[in-house]
């Protein structure tokens, strides 16, 4: 039941194409960020804008549509913006990552891998990842010019002077087909790994701040580290109390007033279909 | 347990009926009509189409009543639907000579060609409450002199340039069509889009910058050379047309803004301008954005610019109120995936630190 009273994904085809035009540059130039002409939309800027321009900009009556927000499919703002599309693209949506042509995503990348001709749609609160130790525009488009990142570097240094590791643990840098500077959002280092020669396009949508970049398939991607000092990922010694998987990212929760812990996975697609393949055989 | 971050799509449902409730309010009361909040809360529209950047009553009060009196919520609510209209083309720059002023004030001189005329303000009023308000009754319509429309207002800024005083309005830098809410902030970024993006400021932000620069952070002592609000008639000319037409009258009000130079290596001591303007009638807000206007005028004019009025990249990124507003309360948006991370990361840290502690007291206990 697309809304009469506007276009086809709610903007409109000039702006559509305005944007497509930004993502092929984005995809020419894995890992660079392209300024475009973001528009205003009817959810708030610093609530996925951004994935949401790039979402209408790509996505057709064929495609199924996939919203998740911390890996779930059911918190608020997946919620919302599957309702948006729902209503002005009038999409097949679904939860099961298998099934989605595109995936809206913001902090988390599907547990499930992706496969060929899959598009993960991310939201981008702050495009630029040098912009916490450099806030001026200005210099760090110099600085990604001149490849120059030591900055970075030494702040990922300063990190190990002073806590014996890397404490970076979202947000964390990531070197794209060595060449650029990403930052891959505010996913968790964990989900770093899976960004790195992924079958599937990967688009990043910065909504306040007009910036697009794309990861092209199968494209190297590179958590930055040390050679005395790996890139390495969170683990955790539980696994989880639904489906008992110990290889996914598990959410914590305070389960009663005395403070007991239960870890659950919080993709909850993944944890679904294994509490489906495992469950039914031990009841 | 788990169920509660489930049936999130029911839930939000009910939140969405419970805010148009209370937007109601009591059922026992009369509803509001946009044209009350049109005609009776005049400012507030001027100040939801100035800073949504669209010039339409009607939309504007409809906005006010959907955000139940919340400007920067009504202001984004009329921005998402602006971003929807086709766009035709640039009307003719507005020439504000031809206004039919309800107000003009110059604080630079006693008189002026056209004459200074005081209108509907705040100014000089006493600010007690006016507790006759609280009951209905008419008042009576208030005397005016008659307006003679044809009469063109010269700009006081104009008078004291053609003496070389002051210096001619800044050199067209860039493209003034460039339409800052289709193409992205570029910086460093020229004066048409600078006061397109103060224009579309917040209020709040730019009058406590401008209050800063008076206070010391980059004070370039200001005069209010002119203020003036009334009726200016906006022309468009068609292309298939080849000439002008008048589509609309609008309200606005205009600052212009006189500052002292003390000169450059290349220019003399003269008074430099900086300007503001704004639909309908919001004197503060034009003021506001004459002084910033000014203020980041700094480079230009080969000043120190040292102060945060002065950094145009702090002052265009963070004027806007629908970015800000979105991006500051996105901290309600669940971020429990960051904050695991953090969890894991800190505990470790803290486990080290234990056990090197506890490494200590032992080695000290063997000692």
């Amino acid at each position: 039941m697309p809304d009469g009273a506007y276009n086809y994904a709610y903007l409109d085809e000039q702006t559509k194409r305005m944007i497509r035009r930004a993502i092929l540059k984005a995809v020419a130039v894995p890992g660079y960020q392209v300024p475009f002409g973001g528009r205003e939309m009817p959810l708030p800027y610093g609530w996925g804008t951004g994935g949401i321009q790039v979402t209408a900009a790509i996505i057709g009556q064929d495609d199924t549509l996939k919203v998740i927000d911390q890996g779930a499919d059911d918190t608020t703002n997946a919620v919302s913006i599957r309702r948006f599309f729902a209503r002005v693209a009038d999409v097949a949506t679904t939860t099961r990552t298998e099934e989605a042509t595109v995936i809206q995503t913001r902090h988390r990348v599907p547990e499930t891998p992706l496969k060929d001709g899959q598009i993960l749609v991310f939201q981008v609160p702050i495009p630029e990842p040098l912009r916490m130790l450099e806030p001026r525009e200005t210099e760090t488009r110099t600085l990604h010019a001149l490849t120059e990142y030591g900055v970075m570097q030494v702040s990922l240094y300063e990190s190990i002077a002073r806590h014996g590791r890397i404490a970076k643990t979202y947000n964390y840098p990531v070197l794209v087909n060595g060449r650029y500077m990403m930052s891959p959002s505010p996913i968790p280092k964990f989900d770093n790994p899976k960004l790195d020669n992924n079958p599937a396009l990967q688009l990043y949508g910065a909504g306040r701040e007009k910036r697009i970049y794309a990861v092209p398939p199968y494209t190297s991607v590179k958590s930055l580290d040390f050679e005395d000092h790996p890139f390495e990922i969170e683990t955790w010694t539980e696994c989880c109390a639904l489906c008992d998987s110990k290889e996914s990212f598990l959410d914590e929760m305070i389960v009663d007033d005395a403070g007991k812990r239960m870890f659950v996975c919080s993709d909850t697609d993944y944890c679904q279909e294994r509490q489906q393949q495992h469950r039914p055989e031990k009841t | 347990m788990y169920v509660a971050v489930k049936g999130g799509e029911t839930a939000i449902a009910n939140s969405l009926d419970l805010v148009a409730d209370k937007r109601r309010g009591s059922r026992d009361l009369a509803e509001l009509t946009l044209e009350q909040i049109d005609q009776q809360l005049g400012l507030a529209v001027d100040r939801v189409m100035t800073e949504g950047s669209c010039y339409d009553r009607a939309l504007a009060a409809l906005a006010i009543k959907q955000a139940r009196g919340d400007l920067v919520e009504a202001i984004f609510l009329l921005r998402a639907y602006r971003t929807t209209l086709p766009r035709f083309g640039d009307t003719q720059p507005l020439d504000t000579t031809q206004m039919v002023a309800e107000r003009r004030i110059s604080s630079t001189f006693k008189d002026v060609p056209g004459g200074q005329v005081l209108g509907p303000t705040y100014d000089y009023t006493h600010r007690l409450l006016d507790f006759s308000l609280a009951a209905a009754g008419e008042r009576p319509e208030a005397p005016t002199a008659p307006v003679d429309a044809g009469q063109a207002l010269p700009r006081v800024g104009d008078i004291l340039e053609r003496e070389g005083m002051l210096e001619p309005p800044p050199a067209q830098d860039g493209d003034a069509s460039q339409d800052i809410t289709r193409t992205p902030l570029v910086l460093p970024a020229d004066r048409p889009v600078r006061l397109q993006n103060l224009a579309r400021g917040d209020e709040g932000f730019l009058l406590a910058l401008g209050y800063s620069t008076q206070r010391g952070y980059g004070n370039n002592h200001p005069f209010v050379g002119e203020i003036r609000y009334g009726q200016v008639p906006v022309a468009f000319a068609p292309e298939e047309l080849g000439f002008e037409i008048e589509i609309a009258e609008i309200d606005v009000t205009e600052c212009d803004m006189v500052n002292q130079f003390a000169g450059a290596h290349n220019i003399p001591p003269q008074f430099t301008r900086g300007y503001g303007l704004a639909f309908g009638h919001a004197e503060r807000k034009a003021m506001a954005m004459a002084l910033v206007d000014r203020a980041l005028r700094a480079g230009e004019l080969s000043e120190n610019a040292t102060s945060p009025a002065q950094d145009e990249e702090f002052v265009l990124s963070h004027s806007d109120s629908v970015e800000a507003s979105g991006f500051v309360q996105h901290l309600k948006l669940p971020h429990y995936v960051d904050f695991q991370s953090e969890l894991v990361v800190v505990r470790t840290l803290r486990a080290e630190v234990e056990e090197r502690n506890r490494q200590t007291v032992l080695d000290q206990a063997a000692e």
